[in-house]
């Protein structure tokens, strides 16, 4: 039997490998927005663990929302990412630094 | 009756305000000759009541007013009034102070005939005497304040009438600040009156002093003064500012920017006598405290024997005679000191009629100079103007004690009565007025000699225009030389046997100099003939001899004198540098306070500091602060992850 604590831990992990990818990633601005879909996705991991280890189908409607709203997301940031792209030449983050102080 | 007399003490009062607001706010309008009409009707009223006054209550012994007028305010008990206090030494007061505005009101249409400021003239001066009056008759300290910060102004006022003139805005500004700081301790010394009497009407004040004789207060902790001694000497402070007396004498040299009439109606007859007015009005507080008196006299004795040295050597004709103001100035001051309140307020009367005339006819000569007022440039003017002549002679005779003249008798009084005073410093005193007798006739008669006889020393240009001035000018100072004749003979057994100011001074029995000298006194002309005999009258005839051997006999050894005196000339000649002190220690210094706060206090701290320091605060903060703002996002996302670490960490510990 699977525990909660383990589905808990994978979502960490998944939150922590997320973290790092935006903190790590200087190259590309898609990875940036997968790393957010990671923990995106994580979130949605503990939220179906939590309903489904306490009985509360709640917690599942809850991830259908985060879905939709994550692939509306995607959706404009993958638009705006053109746009940019149209006007910079790079999608290269490191090269991204018109709010700087 | 009593309604009656306080109709006519508001009339005294009011007809020179009347004429002074006519002249001064219509003078356009009534013109030149309405400007003066009105202001001499007005102060020739004020004369006429004030004699008829003075012959009531002196002469005829009639009853003393003392009454308020007009209640202004009270304030937890205080009374603020307007009233009067006429009494022998009031209305002695008031008809000397309208006497001499009368004979200056007449005089300026003389003297001031071509100036275009003569409506704004005769209005200042129409509101000095009522300023003046104000003073002399109120009965309590604050319409005595009043009046005497009115003086002041009138002061300062015809100082700068000139107001082209730097040097008399110079020496207006100068006036007005030297008085203001006697001003500070007369405020001090009213204000404690106000605190230990609790009134400031005289009468009650003089009643309750003798109860308050040994109280002591700490000025500072752990130092006993005597209240009457501290008050008494806060007064005198306020009257060595007024009546110049060493080391707040400077501004007086200086007023002489003014016109003459004004140097003869205010620094030499009325307003400078305010201070010893003041001080024997206050003679049953003086005479509780020996110290006050001793201080009084020994001011005195330096002020009439240092100021008659500088006296020597002024070329000035209006100076060298200010510099005999300061002189005799001294010699009233030292009478208050030796508790002869009667000889003082005696000399200041016959002191108002001769130095009056003194300074009118010095203005006499100064227009006939066509205003030239340097005596080395004068000489032998006694054939183009014999009046003038005759009359200066009078009133420097007058002024250095001649038996018989008005200053003699008032002189004597006072050299007798300091040697015959107890108090610490008589003896000094005693010897400051001996020697200025010998002094004051040096310097009175070397201006003499110089300006009426000799050789002409004159370009030929003022010589050919050189004449008798018009009558304006010559009745007045005939006018005023009949008093200085006559009128020691006609006061000075009034004075000695007390009849003439009554009750109005308080000398105790320990104190009584004049007393001492009635004893001895047998009739005015028996005081000529001891006169005659006595000490003053060799030394002041040796002045004499001294200024003629030097300034007509042999005019070529003053110039040798000062050559081989050349220290003690440049002592004398730049004042014993007291113009100089003021300059580099209370104007530098209050500069140099001035540049320190503005600079540390306004241009450093609250410029720098307060309001751009503020600024540059920021700004040097937001530099700090903005590199933080790298512009990539996995910057601000860890930021941002870190920060909800934190919060998350700190709600879970919590």
């Amino acid at each position: 039997m699977i525990a909660l604590s383990d589905f808990l831990i994978l979502g960490a992990i998944m939150f922590c490998l997320g973290v790092a990818g935006i903190y790590i990633n200087r190259k590309n601005l898609i990875i940036l927005m997968m790393s957010l879909e990671l923990i995106l996705l994580a979130v949605n991991i503990n939220f179906v663990a939590f309903s489904h280890f306490l009985g509360d189908v709640a917690g599942q409607i809850f991830v259908f929302f985060i879905l939709t709203v994550a692939a509306a997301e995607a959706a404009i940031g993958l638009a705006i990412l053109v746009v940019l792209f149209r006007n910079r030449q790079t999608i290269n983050v490191a090269e991204l630094d018109s709010l700087k102080g | 009756m009593a309604q009656n007399s306080q109709t006519m003490y508001l009339a005294i009062i009011l007809a020179p305000l009347l004429g002074a607001l006519l002249a001064g706010f219509f003078g356009k309008i009534i013109g030149r000759i309405g400007a003066h009409m009105v202001t001499i009707i007005g102060v020739a009223i004020a004369f006429g009541l004030s004699a008829l006054t003075f012959k009531g209550i002196v002469l005829d012994g009639g009853p003393i007013y003392d009454a308020t007028v007009y209640t202004w305010g009270v304030i937890e008990g205080v009374h603020l009034e307007v009233g009067f206090r006429i009494d022998e030494l009031s209305s002695l007061m008031m008809t000397v102070v309208t006497f001499i505005s009368l004979m200056v009101h007449i005089y300026t249409i003389g003297y001031m005939h071509d100036d275009p400021g003569y409506q704004r003239f005769f209005s200042y001066i129409s509101l000095f005497t009522f300023a003046m009056l104000a003073l002399v008759m109120s009965n309590n300290f604050l319409q005595l304040f009043f009046g005497w910060e009115a003086v002041g102004v009138m002061s300062y006022l015809l100082i700068g009438f000139w107001y082209q003139r730097e040097s008399a805005i110079y020496a207006n500004l100068k006036a007005f600040l030297v008085n203001r700081v006697g001003d500070f301790g007369f405020l001090l010394g009213i204000a404690a009156v106000l605190m230990y009497f609790g009134s400031l009407h005289y009468a009650t004040v003089f009643e309750t002093a003798p109860l308050l004789r040994d109280l002591t207060i700490q000025v500072f902790p752990g130092v006993n003064w005597s209240l009457m001694s501290v008050i008494c000497i806060l007064l005198f402070i306020g009257a060595m500012g007024k009546s110049a007396q060493m080391p707040l004498h400077v501004w007086l040299p200086d007023s002489m920017e003014g016109p003459t009439p004004i140097s003869a109606l205010i620094h030499a007859a009325t307003m400078v006598t305010a201070g010893i007015f003041m001080v024997a009005r206050m003679s049953p507080l003086f005479e509780l405290s020996e110290t006050a008196l001793s201080v009084v006299m020994v001011i005195g004795a330096i002020t009439a024997l240092a100021m008659g040295l500088v006296g020597i050597v002024q070329n000035d004709i209006k100076r060298v005679i200010a510099y005999s103001t300061l002189s005799q100035l001294g010699y009233m001051t030292v009478a208050l000191g030796a508790s002869a309140y009667a000889g003082a307020i005696f000399h200041l009367a016959t002191h108002a009629f001769f130095k009056a005339l003194l300074f009118l006819g010095a203005g006499s000569v100064i227009i006939a100079m066509h205003h030239d007022q340097d005596i080395r440039n004068m000489g032998g003017l006694r054939k183009y103007m014999p009046i003038t002549w005759l009359t200066a002679l009078i009133g420097s005779i007058a002024l250095i004690g001649f038996p018989g003249f008005s200053g003699f008798f008032s002189k004597d009084l006072i050299i007798e009565a300091v040697h015959h005073s107890e108090l610490a410093g008589s003896g000094f005193a005693y010897f400051s007025v001996l020697a200025g007798v010998f002094i004051t006739a040096l310097y009175s008669f070397r201006m003499y000699f110089l300006v009426f006889h000799g050789k002409e020393r004159m370009s030929a240009s003022v010589r050919s225009g050189l004449r008798e001035t018009p009558a304006v000018v010559t009745v007045p100072l005939i006018l005023l030389a009949i008093p200085s004749v006559i009128i020691g003979w006609l006061g000075v057994e009034a004075v000695l046997n007390g009849e003439l100011f009554g009750g109005s001074l308080l000398v105790l029995p320990g104190h009584d100099v004049l007393g001492a000298i009635a004893a001895d006194f047998h009739g005015a002309g028996g005081f000529v003939l001891h006169g005659v005999t006595g000490a003053p009258f060799v030394l002041a005839m040796a002045g004499v001899a001294v200024a003629w051997y030097l300034y007509l006999a042999r005019p070529e050894l003053p110039g040798r004198i000062k050559q081989s005196f050349g220290l003690l000339y440049n002592v004398l000649d730049q004042k014993y540098g007291f113009d100089r002190f003021n300059e580099f220690f209370f104007a530098g210094g209050a500069r140099g306070i001035g540049t320190l706060l503005w600079r540390g206090g306004d241009a450093a701290i609250i410029d720098g500091l307060v309001v751009n320091g503020s600024a540059r605060t920021v700004a040097w903060l937001a530099s700090v602060v903005r590199h933080i703002q790298s512009g990539f996002l996995f910057h601000y996302a860890l930021a941002m992850i870190l920060g909800l670490l934190l919060m998350i960490t700190w709600f879970v510990t919590l």
